[in-house]
């Protein structure tokens, strides 16, 4: 029972966690607002890219499958450090947050342009002749008869990746951007106990949990459809 | 020589702190083979349980998959590194990532290999029970042959996805690969160093990733 006690002091201490709320509400808010401002550029540029790679060029899709890999193969954390530290000596110094915009945008849209262009090409050639013989513009075969079906494909990994991608902008703390973890850290340093981390933590978890059980289910199903 | 190449490719730079950099990178090689044996092992034994349909077991695991699967890798690293000593447990920055990645991975793959085992037909079940096989007979011999060949795909793609994790030991000064990197960085007052674990980083992942792009054209095919 004591030491329950003195456990609880530590991890959830209430006076500590009232002490630093401020500071961690606006951590909160700004990996809200990097999640936000990131997704849908990460988004877009996956699209592109895979939009691109629709059109079967060959030197263009040799240059788009070099892009898609090498930015999956960087850790994102990589990617940034070489966008924070590194090009300053070039004489561009990005802010912290357009770094990691930056960073996590580049990786992503390798993993949302290999997403899009596996549902794309997974598709069979049959839908695309029979919107050119209907005589749709190559633009409104590939927006309007092409991604529609793709996407529905495709939601699994698409859901997965985006939980991933809110995830990760806990790296901006790396680069001192305060979002929520590094705001817990600097919280940490006034309460001498971990009780920051632990709220950090549970609002990560409260406030992404729906969405990770939702993307588990998608995963489930897509994997049933393929017994 | 220009400014990039002064910058990003000096060899002078290259040499001098080639070396420890190249050390960090045995290093993280380390934890990114330790991570993927814990956590795949760890992942197909509660899968295993799972399995068995043990209910404060089932409870219980479902809770630790959410958990870690759910919350950024970042935050258990820090979680792990900077809250648990105040629970009197003092990992080195080592085990501390080995045991955050691997816990992440673990979460992910009892949910992959729980899902390829419900996604074998039950009529695979009902016929080795027929056999007058028992219980693990079928599912070690039986379903889990056929689950594991479901589940290799997914389960490749994440394990690709955690184990480059392994660069977020750095925020627990594990001398990693880029943590070498950019404390040579800070004292050569030049990003060569960066471009060289950049460049070990691609050696090691991007045979990983081309590999997983290959396994996933196994895969079956939906049209």
């Amino acid at each position: 029972m004591e030491a329950l006690q003195l456990f609880l002091d530590n991890f959830a201490d209430w006076d500590s966690a009232v002490k630093v709320w401020p500071l961690l509400w606006q951590g909160l808010q700004l990996t809200a607002l990097l999640s936000v401002v990131t997704l849908p550029i990460a988004v877009v540029v996956g699209l592109l890219i895979a939009v691109l790679y629709s059109f079967h060029k060959k030197p263009l899709n040799v240059a788009l499958l070099i892009w898609i890999d090498l930015f999956r193969s960087f850790p994102v954390l990589v990617l940034l450090i070489l966008i924070f530290y590194g090009l300053p000596f070039l004489g561009l110094k990005l802010p912290s947050f357009a770094a990691c915009v930056l960073a996590i945008v580049l990786n992503n849209s390798g993993y949302y342009g290999e997403i899009f262009r596996a549902g794309i090409e997974s598709l069979p050639p049959g839908q695309r002749e029979a919107a050119r013989a209907l005589g749709l513009h190559p633009l409104q075969i590939i927006f309007l008869v092409i991604l529609p079906q793709a996407i529905q494909r495709v939601l699994a990994p698409l859901a997965s990746n985006s939980l991933e991608l809110v995830k990760t902008t806990s790296i901006a703390s790396l680069v001192a951007l305060p979002e929520l973890l590094r705001s817990a850290r600097v919280a940490q340093e006034q309460t001498y106990n971990p009780t920051p981390l632990t709220v950090a933590a549970v609002l990560f978890f409260v406030l992404l949990w729906p969405f990770a059980r939702w993307v588990a289910k998608l995963e489930r199903d897509m994997l049933m459809r393929q017994r | 020589m220009g400014p990039l190449a002064d910058n990003f490719f000096n060899r002078q730079i290259f040499a001098q702190y080639g070396p420890s950099i190249l050390g960090g990178f045995w290093i993280t090689v380390e934890v990114a083979l330790l991570t993927i044996v814990v956590g795949i092992a760890t992942g197909l034994a509660l899968a295993v349980v799972r399995a068995m349909r043990i209910r404060a077991a089932d409870i219980a695991i479902t809770i630790f998959v959410d958990i870690f699967r759910t919350l950024p890798q970042l935050v258990v690293v820090v979680f792990i590194y900077f809250g648990l000593p105040y629970a009197d447990i003092q990992l080195s920055p080592f085990a501390a990532t080995v045991v955050a990645l691997g816990a992440v991975l673990a979460a992910f793959a009892t949910e992959i290999f729980w899902s390829a085992i419900q996604a074998v037909p039950t009529g695979q079940w009902d016929a080795a029970r027929s056999l007058g096989l028992g219980f693990f007979m079928i599912l070690f011999r039986v379903i889990l042959p056929q689950a594991i060949r479901i589940a290799v795909p997914l389960l490749t793609n994440r394990a690709i996805a955690i184990t480059k994790g392994t660069a977020l030991g750095t925020a627990v000064s594990l001398p990693e690969l880029l943590g070498r990197a950019e404390s040579a960085m800070a004292i050569a007052a030049n990003p060569s160093p960066l471009t060289l674990a950049a460049a070990l980083y691609l050696l090691f992942f991007l045979p990983l990733v081309i590999a997983s792009r290959w396994l996933e054209g196994l895969g079956p095919r939906r049209h």
